[in-house]
């Protein structure tokens, strides 16, 4: 702080370490986003950190911004951009919604934000998630990436996180899931990718929407999957005859294929 | 029906002692002087038909429409001054295109003749300009609505439909249109009934020529709004031609009946004579 005041008689260079990072840098919202649509609904979720380069800023963000009753967007990019887009959108919608004396279709709140992101696409930085339900299509995800593009996907990941999650949602992500599938889905992707990106991290904000409304959750820090195999270690103690027992309790899947002899090198490898 | 506003109906900005705005009531006698136009809702879609009345032989065929597509879906039929109601068409295409610019989907029909009415309804506030001289029938088909049938009318207000009819025969054809039930016929069905109701209400002495126009859509057209295919369209003329002669031979039979034998039931008799001679047609 002392070393702060002190450059500020100086210079200010952008390439100086006296100055911390976050003086210069614009707060965003580097991400690990997500939605995937199921059967009678969505499920969204997102990670809490925002950061001012190194400096979180806010550990428990709410990045499921609400835009209608039954649509949401996941925010990542610029806190400002994305914060500003979206109360556009949640005004533009609320009037179109009165105006037509129904409630609004996704696709339309999708359409919305890409007006806006294309429009001010040299201006601004916001990759959207646009998700949500109505009556004519069900569950339905929109992504709206920066530059402004639209396309509707059954499921989607965003945010500086997703990179590391991509793989885990090819070989994870079914078709026809349930609700319940997903949600652990999204918390198991995205507490992977907040264990890896720097810039996500925090607690897991989840949402699930359909007809009967929208159902949030919040899993605590302590109470996140665990992935590391640092957790996965072999009690002697384990009793044979139980071993499927013990398996299933670690969250572990049981493949039928799994020979019982070499059954400690199948745990280690699984 | 016909009343003076001496001194209070020389602009749209004035009202008349009794509260009303005699310009748009003028405006809707411009309607009333124009051919009959009629639509009707169905169970799977709308169709519209209108009584184009030939001025001149030297007219092309097919010159003049009165039906007009505002948007993939919706269909435009008109009655009145038919300037007016082109300006308006022009209203109506480029709401339902801006709709879509903006949202993303369709307009909904409620939508779009809410918003023409409102623009109808504009010019009836102002000294500086006069009220639309016509009244226009909107209708649509969409997947998630169904068939959808708004009429508009000079004051600028809007209200839905199962059927309706606009022009100097409105009365006579809502007449005949109340007789059906239209909510369980399906288009095709629907196309020769709508011609009959023209052929009905066309008076054969005051206006000679006329061209029909029909046009529907809905689940036939896969919700594409078009002029009904020239094959239908013969067979539903044919149909009409029939139905009104035979309707007004019967209508010579039964008056003698009556005239015959006093005490016979008329009414009973002429529907069986109509069903068989009908399915004799058929």
């Amino acid at each position: 702080m002392a070393a702060a005041t002190a450059m500020r008689f100086g210079q200010l260079s952008s390439g100086s370490d006296m100055a911390p990072d976050w003086t210069t840098k614009e707060v965003s919202t580097g991400t690990t986003i997500m939605a995937v649509e199921y059967d009678g609904g969505v499920v969204i979720g997102a990670d809490s950190r925002t950061t001012t380069g190194a400096y979180i800023a806010n550990r428990v963000t709410d990045k499921l911004t609400p835009i209608h009753d039954r649509i949401f967007c996941c925010r990542s990019g610029s806190a400002a951009d994305t914060q500003a887009i979206a109360d556009v959108v949640t005004y533009q919608l609320g009037f179109h919604s009165i105006e037509l004396d129904e409630a609004p279709l996704v696709q339309t709140a999708a359409n919305l934000f890409k007006a806006s992101c294309y429009r001010y696409r040299e201006e601004l930085m916001a990759g959207i998630i646009v998700a949500g339900w109505d009556k004519r299509r069900g569950g339905q995800v929109y992504t709206v990436p920066v530059g402004g593009m639209l396309v509707r996907q059954p499921v989607s990941v965003g945010g500086s996180g997703s990179t590391y999650i991509y793989g885990y949602m090819d070989s994870n992500y079914k078709p026809n899931m349930t609700k319940d599938q997903c949600l652990r889905l999204v918390s198991g992707a995205l507490s992977l990718a907040m264990e890896r990106d720097g810039s996500s991290g925090g607690v897991v904000r989840l949402a699930a929407i359909s007809e009967t409304g929208v159902d949030r959750q919040v899993i605590l820090g302590n109470q996140l999957p665990k992935w590391s195999t640092i957790y996965l270690t072999i009690y002697p103690t384990v009793c044979l005859k139980d071993w499927r027992s013990t398996l299933l309790s670690k969250g572990l899947e049981i493949y039928p294929t799994v020979c019982l002899k070499d059954w400690r090198y199948t745990l280690l490898s699984v | 029906m016909s009343s003076i506003g001496t001194g209070y109906d020389l602009s749209a900005s004035t009202f008349s002692p009794d509260g009303r705005v005699f310009q748009v009531e003028y405006a809707m006698k411009a309607v009333e002087n124009s051919s009959t136009a009629i639509g009707i809702r169905c169970k799977d879609g709308v169709v519209f038909g209108v009584e184009k009345l030939i001025l001149s032989k030297l007219y092309e065929q097919g010159s003049n429409k009165r039906i007009f597509n505002v948007d993939r879906h919706v269909g435009m039929a008109v009655a009145g001054l038919l300037a007016d109601a082109r300006s308006l068409s022009e209203v109506a295409r480029e709401e339902a295109s801006n709709f879509r610019s903006n949202y993303g989907h369709n307009i909904p029909l409620k939508y779009l003749s809410e918003r023409v009415a409102m623009y109808v309804h504009a010019y009836t506030l102002y000294s500086a300009v006069r009220p639309f001289g016509c009244s226009f029938i909107l209708g649509s088909y969409d997947q998630d609505d169904g068939p959808q049938l708004y009429m508009v009318d000079p004051s600028g207000i809007s209200f839905g439909y199962w059927g309706c009819a606009i022009g100097k025969a409105k009365q006579a054809a809502k007449t005949e249109i109340e007789k059906l039930q239209m909510k369980d016929m399906t288009c095709r069905e629907l196309v020769k009934e709508v011609a009959k109701i023209i052929y009905i209400v066309h008076d054969e002495v005051k206006d000679k020529a006329f061209e029909l126009e029909l046009s529907w859509v809905g689940e036939v057209t896969n919700g594409k709004h078009e002029l009904v295919p020239k094959d239908i369209r013969v067979e539903a003329e044919k149909y009409a031609k029939v139905c009104t002669t035979t309707t007004s031979l019967l209508h010579g039979i039964s008056v003698t009946w009556v005239q015959n034998n006093s005490t016979f039931k008329m009414g009973k008799k002429k529907q069986t004579l109509n069903i068989s001679l009908l399915s004799m047609v058929k």
